[in-house]
């Protein structure tokens, strides 16, 4: 059975170009890239060039600092916990404010923080799903230390206002830090523009392979590392770096950028095409307005059908998406953003995600407008409540 | 955690080819109509269970002989994952031909017996079990309607892990009979908590009424105290003859501290039991072996000796290094 990919926000393919790029650092380049000798020697200027492209990729400048880690769960971590080590410890900042759609290594880090007397604020989406600059403008009291928020949400596609609320940041003298996963590749991710402090993200949600990320530290702004014990990274985090996963970043950055046109324009069009033919379905809900989310991204909720129960069908028949559903997991919470957009309580488990990428084709999305219809039929003829 | 244990996500892989087939085809699936009963001389139960905002609803139709209780046909709606569905289409098809007193003590268990491929392999995995407990609670439910009882009437015992159908009491007695220690040993003894792990303490998958976390400290703490009687936690340590205050501290430091101690090579000695300020019990303790000395004796070494003092004697109890 030939099988179509749309669920391009938990993981993507590796791109082919990207392989090839990371390819000759297992078996012939394969020196560590701290040694003197010969083979780190020849190593080290593609890992100059992967951060030349890093840099550019996100609008880094010189003096900032972008740490190679393993991925963005690392690089949140790292900046929750660093931040309490460096500065909420001894002063009388105390207080960190996110948002209730974070990840949860975002979340959670934020969790354990609170239970060494750290306050934090999650602010709730508003009506749209989103967290507007003037929630967290309200939010910051001179004890605020740091802000936290993604640029985009992983499971609507939503993009926060992240400039807007960078500004309100910079003007009340508290660190920015945003979860850039969802972004990269998909919306333009400009730090000239946009004066966050930290940013993380990780090379495998945008055609890189799994377990490398990247840690943006604007101006090297102090933060303790995580990892101790070496000097790579100048010395803020500590381990041999994946040097074929790094070459790779690098490359997947610079295609990303270059494919961010053809995200914008085809992959979009797709996209809206897979939602218009869901909106002819009867009582479905997309979440999220059209425009306010990431190209790729669309998130419905559909009446009487259970999420995981049409996901099974779905991949019964090829097809990858996935499901907010609780059923799926250790909580019946209802997710954050199904609740605040004032969705019915019952809708909480027929949330259903489909994330295209710049490999999804027009005839898989015709294949799946087609199966996901099927479905929808067969699972509303058993449902209690259709 | 071990091995298999690292990895995770696993879900539909662990279905068994039954519980997949019948999520793809279920056989008694639809609705039952008065008409359909009329057809069959029998009598309509429609019995609804669950609330589609906790992520399960499944509604029984049955078609019921009046004249000998049993059940002609029998058929089933879901809004649900797999699991659901495939659990609630075996539970209606093992109704049929059974009698409502019959079908009423079908368990989410026997559902998933008759769902697994080798008798000895798992139909779902654990933290899919919680899913065929609604096709045993909708059965209850329609039994009630046909009875015209109330549906607390058929409850069974107090029920602390629905997946396992494991009773408090029968978590006590486990408890006491085999002195276990940790919630594991319990779900290891009773395969309560085993499964989707709601029961084992607050903040799980569903609310429950019993968790085993909080039986567990209670029945520690009934075991504790009709063992040591003199050990009892009590404000009233501080009125208790220096002797005994002496003989429930040494027993203590035996017990609880001196074992801990000793494997970093130290030792701790009672010294002298002083009446302190507020009704305080001052004891006076000496560090032996390499606590002596030891930069982390004044501070760590002491707070985890008058915790564990205070914890099992009294919170009066303050520690004094000699």
């Amino acid at each position: 059975m030939e099988r179509i990919y749309l669920d391009n926000n938990a993981t993507t393919i590796v791109d082919p170009a990207v392989r090839d790029a990371m390819e000759p650092f297992y078996c012939h380049m394969y020196g560590n890239p701290n040694s003197l000798h010969s083979f780190g020697i020849e190593v080290r200027p593609y890992l100059h060039r992967a951060m030349e492209q890093l840099y550019v990729g996100i609008g880094a400048s010189d003096e900032d600092d972008i740490i190679i880690n393993s991925c963005a769960t690392e690089g949140n971590n790292t900046v929750i916990l660093g931040f309490y080590f460096n500065l909420l410890k001894d002063t009388r900042k105390k207080h960190i404010i996110t948002t209730q759609l974070e990840h949860p290594c975002v979340r959670e880090s934020c969790r354990f923080l609170e239970k060494h007397g750290v306050k934090v604020t999650y602010l709730a989406p508003d009506r749209e799903g989103l967290i507007t600059a003037k929630m967290v403008e309200e939010a910051i009291t001179d004890q605020t230390a740091l802000v936290s928020a993604m640029w985009a949400n992983n499971e609507t596609g939503l993009i926060l206002p992240i400039k807007e609320i960078s500004e309100v940041c910079k003007e009340r003298g508290v660190h920015l830090h945003s979860d850039a996963v969802q972004a990269i590749g998909k919306v333009k991710v400009d730090l000239k523009e946009v004066p966050v402090d930290y940013l993380t993200f990780s090379a495998h949600k945008f055609h890189g392979p799994k377990g490398v990320g990247g840690l943006f530290i604007r101006n090297g702004a102090s933060l303790p590392p995580l990892l101790h014990g070496g000097e790579q990274m100048g010395g803020r985090r500590a381990g041999t770096v994946d040097v074929p996963g790094m070459v790779a970043m690098g490359k997947a950055m610079e295609l990303a950028n270059t494919h961010l046109p053809y995200e914008n324009t085809e992959v979009r069009r797709l996209r809206n095409k897979l939602e218009d033919a869901l909106l002819k379905i009867d009582d479905i809900l997309v979440i999220g307005k059209r425009e306010l989310r990431t190209p790729n991204t669309v998130y419905v909720s559909i009446r009487g059908v259970e999420g995981e129960a049409l996901i099974w069908d779905l991949n019964q028949n090829g097809i990858a998406a996935s499901t907010g559903s609780a059923c799926a997991s250790e909580s019946l919470e209802a997710s954050p953003i199904l609740t605040a957009i004032g969705a019915d309580k019952e809708l909480a488990h027929t949330g259903v995600r489909l994330s295209l990428s710049r490999f999804t084709t027009e005839q898989e999305i015709d294949y799946t407008i087609y199966v996901i219809s099927k479905a929808i039929t067969r699972l509303r003829g058993l449902s209690t409540s259709y | 955690m071990a091995k298999n244990d690292l990895i995770g996500g696993e879900l539909w892989e662990q279905y068994s080819n039954k519980v997949a087939d019948r999520m793809n085809n279920p056989r008694n699936f639809g609705d039952l109509t008065e008409v359909d009963a009329q057809k069959m001389g029998g009598r309509l139960v429609i019995a609804n269970e669950g609330a589609e905002s906790c992520g399960d609803t499944v509604r029984l139709f049955w078609i019921v002989d009046e004249k000998t209780d049993t059940i002609k046909k029998a058929t089933f709606k879901s809004f649900g994952c797999g699991t659901a569905i495939a659990a609630t289409d075996m539970m209606a098809e093992m109704c049929i031909g059974k009698t409502v007193d019959e079908a009423a003590k079908i368990t989410n268990l026997d559902v998933e017996h008759a769902l697994r491929d080798q008798e000895d392999k798992a139909a779902v995995p654990p933290q899919k079990m919680h899913c065929s407990v609604m096709a045993y609670e909708v059965i209850k439910r329609a039994t009630s309607i046909y009875r015209n009882v109330d549906i607390s009437t058929l409850e069974e015992a107090d029920i602390v892990c629905e997946c396992a159908r494991v009773t408090l009491q029968t978590v006590e007695d486990v408890i006491r009979i085999n002195d276990l220690k940790t919630v594991e040993e319990v779900t290891d003894y009773t395969k309560a908590g085993a499964f989707c792990k709601s029961c084992i303490q607050p903040g799980g998958h569903e609310k429950r009424k019993h968790y085993l976390v909080d039986i567990l400290a209670r029945v520690r703490a009934e075991i504790e105290r009709e063992r040591h009687p003199e050990r009892a936690l009590t404000d009233d340590f501080a009125k208790l003859s220096v002797v005994k205050q002496i003989k429930a501290i040494e027993a203590a430091l035996d017990e609880y501290i001196r074992p801990a101690l000793a494997r970093d090579g130290g030792g701790i000695e009672l010294e002298d039991v002083q009446p302190g300020e507020n009704g305080n019990v001052n004891v006076h303790l000496r560090y032996q072996g390499s606590c002596k000395g030891c930069a982390g004796s004044a501070a760590g070494t002491l707070t985890f000796v008058e915790q564990t003092l205070r914890k099992n004697l009294s919170d009066k109890i303050r520690g004094v290094v000699v």
